[in-house]
């Protein structure tokens, strides 16, 4: 039969009628057939990473800072099993993923082969779907499938696990318009069918007097039109907004409404606003524990709408009044029909006391921070980082820890899609991977990783990476020596008992930029920091910049576990009451 | 609810047994699907049956029996519908009325002094002797769960016994159109 092709022929053919422009990968036994066609072809690129583990968060990083689908290409055995973190990472996150790994061949599953293992076991809680492909003839409908369903409804990662000798058989390929995904396995929102309830809440949004907005990253999922949707609907309302980690840049941080993030260490204004809310409109958020607080004691007073894809993510943790299941930029858009449409007015009057009161709030300058002496505060860095770069296309990533929570603070987004973080995980390691596929799919941009010291350190195998690809990535750490997130818990909840958070033999993170053929550089005072920042921004290669900030700054404001929004620390001398830091001390 | 370290410990309603069908494609790995949602979000499974539908349409049913709080077993619906080869979950305890029933194999030890005691018992459930080679004393019972559990009970008060249980299945009660 002349129109066959060889399974591993068929995998290239299906990424590449998927759009496929970039795989991210590592060879190995069980995936050589698939890496010699690669070897074969133009039309997709592969960036050769260092460790598995990187590919996956690179590919993340592709997909979160570009929309399309992120696709990593690994060996069986150990090349599977070092993507089950960055797997679940981005089933946490909702980030559309196509992973495919290699298998061994059929006829030695199950007898402990060499690098065999039960990938689709392992990999099935951290994936939304996954396959192990046994006929060569169901490749491609397996392939456009997949891509479907890491797309469809809530993103999420998909694996396709593929037998050796399945690449190598030979098969048919059909065409991604031929394939008919039954309507189960698929989410469908029909903005129709929610209609009443879309009426409901519009209704009740109306009447309102102390409305506000609570943002996640199901706005950035749902594409750049449901921000916009959303910032006219807010415009229009003229309510008060706040956005969860995920949700940072749906609405710009210089929107005359955005009141910041909110959570654990989000703004005081913005939780001060959720508990005494009447009406919480829920856009693309789950109700995170890191949002919410203590739970009984969330936003006691409001009716809650809740717009959410998921309907898995309704009444799981807080009962809503109005939940409505569907796509957001649909759902905002049918909102804006009918504001209009009924001629819809907020209570003016009662508004702008509302807004009167969050001013009072603001004046808290829960950021405010002591900026003396000439050793530089891990806050400033940031706060000099956006200044320097706030004029040029900039995306920032971020490892997992307490520079994490700087960034989201003090950096101030504009748009979606520009901050790349790792959110319901929290894994560390994240982003320096995250930036190499953040500079891949955007090669004029500038990208940077605001990384801690032993953040850096979890995925640093990929300064190989950058360099070889010319990537100019700027990873810009905050080196306090500590892994301070744990340090700052330590401090607060377990006597000052620092046990093993203070990272010894830490590199010399120039000389290792240098090693790698990168540029190093290094601030120790606030006399360095711009110099190096524009240093940083000029190279026009892979740069380290270590900057040395205070060694035991703590990240502030903080909802300490277990307690509610209107309990916020604003700094260390604020003690909490010693019963709930008790409570609080088994919760994570 | 009451799935979050952060939530307050109060039982917002009472906890119910419940009996979940579940249609899935019929493909490999569906099970383990179903029931790793189970585990990983550490839901109870009581009981659990799986068989084919059809075989033109590679439809499997999964019954589960579980127990959990109205909150819960909401939870469990919605996380099932997330699985992909999942076409549909009906709650067969919200529907309004259902027929369940489950089969038990019980190997019962027979002696001269408990037989007539035994066979008794066995006709009054309506058990049947299940013919085999060996000539053992197995008997079959069929029913709703809370039958066969006083069955049990009332044999073991006779004799020492041997059981294999089903688990039960269920289906709805309401009239439907049968022209359908």
């Amino acid at each position: 039969m002349n129109n066959e092709i060889t399974g591993a022929e068929i995998v290239l053919k299906s990424l590449a009628e998927q759009g496929v422009e970039v795989v991210f990968g590592y060879p190995g036994g069980a995936v050589l057939p698939i890496y010699d066609t690669l070897f074969k072809q133009n039309s997709i690129k592969h960036v050769l990473v260092r460790q598995e583990g990187g590919a996956i968060h690179a590919a993340e990083g592709y997909a979160r800072s570009t929309g399309k689908t992120g696709v990593v290409l690994v060996t069986s055995g150990p090349g599977a099993t070092n993507v089950v973190t960055g797997l679940t990472d981005a089933m946490m996150d909702s980030v559309p993923i196509v992973c495919i790994t290699g298998q061994v061949p059929q006829h030695l599953i199950g007898s402990d082969a060499f690098q065999e293992c039960d990938t689709t076991g392992i990999t099935r809680p951290c994936t939304k779907h996954n396959y192990l492909v046994k006929d060569v003839n169901k490749l491609s409908s397996v392939f456009h499938e997949a891509f479907t369903i890491a797309q469809n409804g809530r993103p999420g990662p998909v694996l396709i696990d593929i037998p050796k000798d399945v690449q190598f058989a030979s098969g048919t390929y059909e065409e991604k318009n031929k394939i008919v995904i039954p309507s189960h396995r698929l989410f469908e929102p029909s903005p129709d069918f929610e209609k009443n309830k879309i009426e409901e809440a519009v209704e009740l949004i109306s009447k309102s007097k102390k409305p506000i907005f609570y943002i996640g990253g199901g706005c950035i999922n749902s594409g750049p039109k449901a921000s916009k949707l959303v910032r006219e609907f807010i415009n229009i309302v003229g309510s008060p907004v706040t956005m969860t980690l995920m949700g940072l840049g749906v609405v710009a941080s210089s929107d005359k409404n955005s009141l910041g993030m909110l959570g654990m260490h989000g703004m005081y204004e913005a939780n001060m606003a959720m508990h005494e809310c009447d009406v919480m409109i829920n856009i693309g958020a789950r109700f995170d524990d890191r949002v919410t607080g203590r739970l009984d004691a969330f936003s006691p007073n409001s009716k809650k709408i809740h717009i959410d894809i998921d309907e898995s993510n309704i009444n799981k943790t807080i009962n809503v009044d109005v939940p409505i299941i569907g796509d957001v930029k649909q759902v905002v858009e049918k909102m804006i029909e009918i504001w209009k449409d009924n001629k819809f007015q907020i209570d003016d009057k009662a508004l702008k006391l509302w807004w009167d009161k969050i001013t009072k709030w603001k004046k808290v300058d829960c950021l405010n921070y002591n900026n003396e002496g000439n050793q530089i505060k891990p806050q400033y860095a940031v706060q000099r980082l956006y200044e320097l770069t706030k004029n040029t296309k900039t995306f920032i990533t971020t490892e997992v820890g307490q520079h994490q929570m700087w960034a989201a603070q003090f950096y101030k987004f504009e748009q979606p899609n520009r901050w790349l973080t790792s959110g319901g995980l929290g894994t560390m390691g994240y982003g320096f991977p995250a930036a190499i596929g953040a500079q891949v799919g955007h090669p004029d941009a500038l990208v940077v990783d605001i990384a801690g010291d032993a953040s850096i350190l979890m995925n640093i195998q990929e300064m190989s990476t950058a360099v070889q690809y010319r990537l100019p990535v700027k990873i810009f750490i905050l080196n306090n020596e500590y892994m301070g997130m744990v340090r700052q818990w330590q401090e607060l909840l377990h006597g000052g008992r620092y046990s093993e958070s203070y990272t010894d033999s830490l590199p010399d993170f120039v000389k290792l930029a240098e090693s790698y053929k990168a540029t190093g550089l290094r601030a120790k005072t606030t006399d360095d920091l711009d110099d190096v920042i524009t240093q940083m921004i000029e190279t026009k290669n892979t740069v380290i910049a270590d900057i040395w900030v205070t060694k035991e700054e703590n990240c502030f404001p903080m909802i300490q576990s277990g307690s509610a929004h209107n309990e916020m620390m604003l700094s260390k001398d604020q003690k909490q009451d010693k019963k709930s830091a008790e409570k609080g001390k088994i919760l994570v | 609810m009451n799935k979050s370290v952060y939530d307050s410990p109060d039982q917002v309603s009472e906890t119910k047994r419940h009996i979940l069908t579940v249609l899935v494609d019929n493909e490999p790995g569906v099970l383990a699907r179903v029931i790793g949602m189970f585990s990983g979000r550490g839901y109870n499974i009581d009981s659990l049956n799986v068989a084919e539908v059809s075989n033109d349409e590679n439809i499997s049913r999964i019954t589960i029996v579980t127990h959990g709080t109205s909150e819960v077993v909401s939870q469990i619906e919605k996380q099932l519908l997330r699985i992909v080869p999942v076409h549909s979950v009906t709650n067969l305890d919200q529907e309004g009325s259902s027929v369940e029933a489950e089969v038990a194999l019980v190997y019962i030890y027979i002696s001269e002094t408990n037989k007539k005691k035994v066979y008794q018992l066995c006709d009054l459930y309506r058990a049947r002797k299940i013919e085999n080679e060996n000539n053992t004393t197995i008997f079959e019972i069929a029913g709703s769960s809370e039958r066969v559990n006083r069955f049990i009970k009332e044999i073991n008060e006779i004799t020492k016994v041997e059981i294999v249980r089903s688990g039960p299945v269920a289906i709805s009660s309401i009239k439907k159109n049968e022209e359908e």
